[in-house]
């Protein structure tokens, strides 16, 4: 089994093909798409292959050490930043082929239209632990 | 096998063995060992006084365990022998609980979670599961707060302010993971009330069971939200609504209010309208300037500006809300509402969707990116 993080990005990835912002859906499309994406994450569970799926908010800050005794410095958020991850979810799959599928499954949720949004997902390997047997 | 009459039983037995001079970390390890027992003994042998064959049975077990690490650490002298049986259990070993549960000295979220353990009788799996952290994390929160509170002597009333707050934090975070944290803290607060006579107390249990009413209508079938004024009040929960109603007016006959007893008030006056249109919003007014008064908290003057849009119209709300701070969290989501109630389609569509950026929940996010939807439907027709 390997663990693989499915990245969703606000912005920083290639352009979805089918690039249109939530709030000029229809009601009714935002429903299906949420309705996809916990289907999809009961339906990885069921399977065994779900390990945690969360969402954060699209601004954050970013803070740094600042010296014995002071605070610690903060910065942004910074409107520039080219990278924004809005979510994740992690996956545990026996195959690097299989995080692929499941990878491309998420993409097709339906946006605008009901049409499969073809939004870019970045898939991460986790870093794992050192195999016992080395020989 | 009785489990909520052991839980019930929990924070007395605890009680009893803290007011006997017991460290509490200690005393709590004794009870739950009482407990496990219990769970063993009772479907066979049923106890005739079930809360003194718990006390008797934890405090065997803190002497075994004070002998053992005696024994341990060579020091022969420090229990030796079962003192007389202790007092009946008074409400106030109940109470004393609470108000070590809460103590000032702990942080809010190591007080929530030692009343879920002490008072409540949760596991530790339960309420990590309950506040979706790993196990092992809430052991040790709960463990520090053991430790933080063990040296404290209680034999003075506590704030009853304190554990109000604490009891308030669960009953709000009630509804994420699987464990019915606001079916809990309504269980607690119950239990608070009838060890002391508060009118805050009973205002608190008031906006508990009020809100609580409402809960099968605050989601779809799907999780989306259901704002209320949307809601199908068939679907509320009319006895809970006639008890927390019946509390509230008790309390506020003894003409000591407070903010729990105000915020009940606001919604019994929900509760109490056959449809949304029928809400008597000029008297949710006043009780919102109460709340100020007793408050003086910027989110109560938020609340007010949506109370005062209904009262006097949404120009009059948005004058209210143009005095208040922006960067307060929901001023946005209050702003579209307002705008939408004005008939500005576009300025409440292009707002609607920028707090939907800044929604703390993914509920509300979907519920405002849904409103900033339907508004751009509407003007693209």
């Amino acid at each position: 089994m390997a663990k693989y993080l499915l990245l969703k990005h606000y912005r920083g990835g290639p352009a979805a093909v089918h690039d249109v912002p939530m709030d000029q859906w229809t009601p009714a499309e935002i429903s299906a798409h949420m309705q996809y994406m916990r289907d999809f994450a009961a339906r990885l569970e069921a399977t065994g292959e779900f390990v945690d799926g969360q969402a954060l908010a699209p601004e954050g800050t970013f803070v740094r050490y600042d010296g014995p005794g002071r605070p610690p410095v903060t910065d942004g958020p910074f409107a520039e930043t080219k990278d924004l991850i809005a979510g994740w979810m992690v996956i545990d799959v026996d195959s690097y082929d299989r995080a692929v599928e499941l990878a491309g499954e998420l993409s097709a949720a339906p946006g605008a239209g009901g049409k499969p949004i073809h939004e870019w997902l970045e898939l991460r390997p986790f870093l794992s632990e050192p195999p016992t047997i080395t020989e | 096998m009785d489990e909520t009459l052991l839980r019930n039983l929990t924070p007395s037995v605890l009680g009893i063995l803290v007011r006997r001079g017991i460290d509490f970390a200690a005393a709590e390890d004794a009870v739950q060992d009482a407990l496990v027992e219990a769970v063993r003994v009772w479907p066979v042998d049923p106890p005739r006084d079930p809360l003194g064959w718990l006390t008797t049975v934890a405090w065997r077990r803190f002497l075994d365990a004070a002998r053992a690490d005696a024994a341990r650490r060579r020091r022969e002298d420090l229990v030796d022998e079962e003192p007389a049986p202790g007092p009946a259990p008074t409400v106030d070993d109940t109470l004393a609980l609470y108000f070590l549960c809460a103590h000032p000295s702990l942080t809010a979220s190591s007080a929530v979670a030692l009343t879920l353990r002490a008072v409540g009788g949760l596991t530790t799996r339960q309420i990590a599961h309950a506040y979706l952290v790993p196990e092992a994390t809430m052991a040790q929160r709960i463990s520090r707060a053991k430790r933080t509170v063990s040296g404290l002597r209680f034999d003075r009333p506590g704030d009853v302010a304190t554990v109000l707050r604490v009891l308030y934090l669960v009953f709000n975070e009630g509804y994420s993971g699987d464990m019915d944290l606001a079916a809990e803290a309504i269980r607690l607060t119950r239990q608070l009330a009838a060890a002391i006579d508060h009118p805050e107390v009973a205002g608190l249990l008031a906006l508990m069971l009020l809100h609580h009413a409402r809960r099968a209508a605050r989601t779809a079938p799907d999780g989306t939200l259901v704002p209320l004024a949307e809601q199908d009040r068939s679907r509320w929960d009319t006895r809970l609504i006639a008890e927390g109603v019946e509390i509230l007016q008790a309390a506020l006959a003894r003409d000591q209010l407070g903010e729990f007893q105000a915020q009940a008030a606001i919604a019994a006056l929900h509760a109490d309208a056959p449809t949304a249109a029928e809400t008597d919003w000029v008297q949710i007014v006043e009780w919102y300037d109460e709340l100020v008064r007793l408050t003086d908290n910027p989110v109560v003057r938020l609340n007010r500006a949506v109370a005062v849009g209904e009262a006097d119209g949404p120009r009059a709300g948005l004058r209210a809300l143009a005095a208040l701070d922006d960067t307060l969290p929901r001023y946005t989501a209050v702003a579209a509402y307002l705008h939408e109630r004005d008939g500005d389609l576009a300025t409440a569509a292009r707002r609607y969707a920028e707090a939907a950026r800044q929604a703390p929940n993914l509920a509300e996010r979907d519920h405002l990116t849904r409103q900033a939807a339907r508004l751009n439907a509407l003007g693209r027709r």
